[in-house]
């Protein structure tokens, strides 16, 4: 018998759509070429793995033994890397992630900011694995939750110990899972389904389909154990057909885990069977809805249907269903696997666990970043977001997506959990994050996502269709600089009827970004509307651009106006014509003096 | 497959297959400077990962490190056993090689007349 090559080195190259986008296929293709010019093909070994959540810096490479973590790497970086590092051992410097604010270089995945202070257990497997192989997941304790489940536990077990853990929908709700599956369990009839939610949509989050991508056995593995709880024999995972690589991965783990017995008939010889179906949705937001995304499963058109009778009761096709999110599926095999105990360790009482967080807007550390529940805010974007882009004022977050709302500096000292959200008017959502600087105008934000929502709702009640589009209306119109007297208050009034008629969860909360910024940042409202002003200058209608006494007379502002506004002598300070300016900034960008401001 | 202990098993046996991700027990660091490359580090490399698998130590992580200044006596070879103080081997050929893995790293048994040093860790 030929010995096994002794691999010295892993080169792990991501292969997340972040990293794919900047080019990692590429840089894939050329670390083998390379590695195989050298010789090293026995000794070095070139894997894809999946999202690392620090897509900024895409795309990224790590080399182990040494755990060197290399950033914004191109397949013409390649040739270096591996004469350099892979073949005589020497970290090639300039690749490293240098701190923002040190400027320091690090060389170890573990040291950097960023992941210093997350709690990586959902997203444990997601860049340290290859997700297209089933062995790998093995490797690192894959399916010995639902085999513990199969083979030690009943079902009442396993419900038990869900409850017991305190995990609540990552969806955006907050419900608690096992409770849902009790009620789903308790249902009467033989025929149920399973579902996961992987309708994700919410502008900026994208945890879902890292996990999807890097890790998808685990999902198979927690729907098998929910699978199992409440007795369905069969499950859909409704994911969106814009997440390719999602369902392609997703596919090759489906096939892999029934080639392996831990999906199809009698699973390990314990009688019970599971069938897994993926439904590629079209990408309507509302289909995120529980009932939207089942009337989509069979084929008819993604609207809601008034609840009750919840899923749980009458499902997909009339049967008993328990839907739950991709993050929730997550951590059901960590639950099992390591026990409710070990699991409740983490968080705050009414929030168990941690919650992956999708950072985005004008923070240094885009990216996707895991933590404990109970963090602060100011924890998360400063030190694991690496603070505000070109060292500018925090403004406000946005948190929870189109159904959340803005938070202001005051609330950066909020421990972050479900409750204490909720409490401050805005909500977990599924997790994103988008982080507001100085120039962000809230009523312009507000705007965006009501906006986002108008144009996703479907249409079927009318507090939702016909309401959200009034709103709408009123905030652009207010940003245009043609605000009344009494626009607040009878947005104030529109909100309040559509949260409490629409017919779903989109409807229900689309006004929550207007309520949260009236709430918070009221004053900026006031501007717009009463003296016709935007005080963080966004809005382009009501921008007005002033010259002043910093100005030298260069005239290079008056040479580059397109519509001839702005006159004055050589030498002396210059005038714009604000009846003819069109606010386009140009005579700001070029001003040598900063002589030009925006209020 | 039939039992939680099978898949733990399983997962034993494919761990080994992911080993340099994750820490190991011994290091064998070998030096690749300039003048390590020329002494004949990259042969000894070689002989070392043939030896690695022929004794199917699948638990010992090879690392390289560049020029520590000792180039008379390179081709350095480092071994760290956990605990341990770090061994410096040094002219080390290829036909060292298996000397070092099996009394060394095997039976914990230091090549006397090959050290050159030994650190403290």
């Amino acid at each position: 018998m030929i010995p096994e090559k002794h691999i010295r080195t892993d080169v792990l190259v991501c292969g997340g759509t972040g990293c794919k986008s900047a080019g990692s296929a590429e840089v894939i293709e050329a670390f083998k070429r390379e590695v195989a010019k050298k010789g090293l093909e026995d000794e070095v070994a070139v894997v894809q793995t999946g999202c690392h959540g620090f897509c900024e810096h895409g795309p990224l490479v790590i080399v182990y033994p040494e755990g060197t973590f290399y950033c914004q790497v191109t397949a013409a970086d390649v040739p270096e890397i591996v004469e350099t590092h892979l073949y005589k051992g020497r970290i090639v410097e300039r690749l490293l992630y240098r701190e923002p604010i040190t400027h320091e270089s690090v060389p170890k995945y573990s040291e950097i900011g960023f992941y210093k202070k997350q709690e990586r257990r959902v997203l444990a497997n997601c860049g340290a694995i290859n997700p297209e192989d089933i062995n790998e997941y093995i490797a690192v304790g894959g399916y010995e939750g639902l085999m513990k489940a199969l083979t030690t536990m009943t079902r009442e077990e396993v419900v038990e110990e869900v409850k017991k853990s305190g995990l609540r929908g990552r969806g955006g709700a907050g419900f608690p899972t096992g409770l849902k599956w009790g009620f789903c369990k308790a249902s009467l009839g033989k025929k149920k389904y399973i579902i996961c939610n992987a309708d994700e949509g919410d502008p900026g989050a994208f945890m879902d389909r890292s996990v999807l991508e890097g890790d998808p056995h685990k999902i198979l593995e927690g729907m098998a154990i929910g699978a199992y709880a409440i007795g369905a024999d069969e499950g859909y995972i409704y994911v969106r057909a814009e997440y390719p690589l999602a369902i392609k991965r997703l596919k090759i783990a489906i096939a892999q885990a029934e080639k392996t017995g831990f999906l199809g008939e009698n699973i390990f010889g314990t009688g019970f069977s599971f069938t897994l179906h993926i439904k590629e949705g079209a990408g309507a937001f509302v289909c995120g809805e529980e009932t939207a995304l089942m009337a989509s499963i069979e084929g008819r058109r993604g609207m809601p249907r008034p609840r009750p009778p919840f899923p749980a009761v009458a499902g997909l096709w009339g049967k008993p269903t328990n839907i739950n999110n991709v993050e929730t599926w997550a951590n059901v095999p960590l639950i099992i696997a390591k026990g409710s105990e070990w699991y409740t360790a983490c968080g705050t009482p009414t929030s168990r666990g941690t919650k992956i967080f999708a950072l985005t807007g004008k923070i240094n550390n885009t990216g996707l970043a895991e933590v404990p529940m109970g963090i602060t805010m100011r924890e998360i974007i400063y030190d694991i977001g690496g603070g505000i882009v070109g060292g500018k004022k925090f403004k406000a977050v946005q948190i929870g997506g189109p159904s959340g709302g803005c938070l202001p500096e005051s609330m950066l000292d909020l421990p972050v959990d479900y409750d204490s959200l909720i409490a401050a008017g805005a909500m977990m959502g599924s997790g994103g994050l988008v982080v507001m600087d100085e120039d962000t105008c809230m009523v312009d934000v507000a705007k965006f996502f009501l906006n986002f929502t108008q144009s996703e709702s479907c249409g079927k009640c009318t507090p939702c269709r016909e309401g959200t589009k009034r709103m709408l209306e009123i905030l652009t119109r207010i940003t245009e600089g043609q605000g009344r007297e009494g626009d607040i208050e009878l947005l104030e009034e529109l909100a309040g009827n559509i949260k409490a008629s629409a017919l779903c969860g989109l409807g229900q909360t689309a006004p929550n970004p207007v309520l949260s910024t009236l709430k918070y940042f009221r004053n900026e409202y006031e501007a717009h509307i009463k003296e016709k002003r935007c005080p963080a200058g966004a809005c382009a209608k009501l921008a007005n651009y002033v010259i002043t006494d910093a100005c030298k007379g260069c005239g290079l502002c008056a040479r580059n106006c397109p519509v001839g506004a702005i006159s004055g002598k050589i030498k002396e300070k210059h005038v714009i014509d604000q009846e003819i300016c069109i606010k386009c900034g140009a005579c700001m960008t070029n001003c040598p003096f900063k002589a030009i401001t925006k209020g | 497959m039939k039992s939680l202990e099978d898949l733990k098993a399983l997962r034993e046996k494919l761990q080994s297959d992911m080993k340099v991700r994750r820490e190991a027990g011994t290091k064998i660091i070998i030096g690749m400077g300039t003048c390590g490359i020329a002494a004949g580090a990259r042969e000894v490399m070689a002989a070392i990962l043939d030896e690695l698998s022929l004794q199917n130590l699948k638990d010992v992580q090879v690392q390289q490190t560049g020029c520590i200044g000792m180039c008379e006596k390179e081709v350095l070879v480092d071994v760290v056993k956990p605990g341990e103080p770090r061994i410096t081997y040094g002219k080390v050929t290829p036909k060292d090689v298996k000397k070092i893995i099996v009394d060394h790293v095997m039976h914990g048994k230091i090549v006397e007349e090959l050290v050159v040093g030994k650190i403290e860790q």
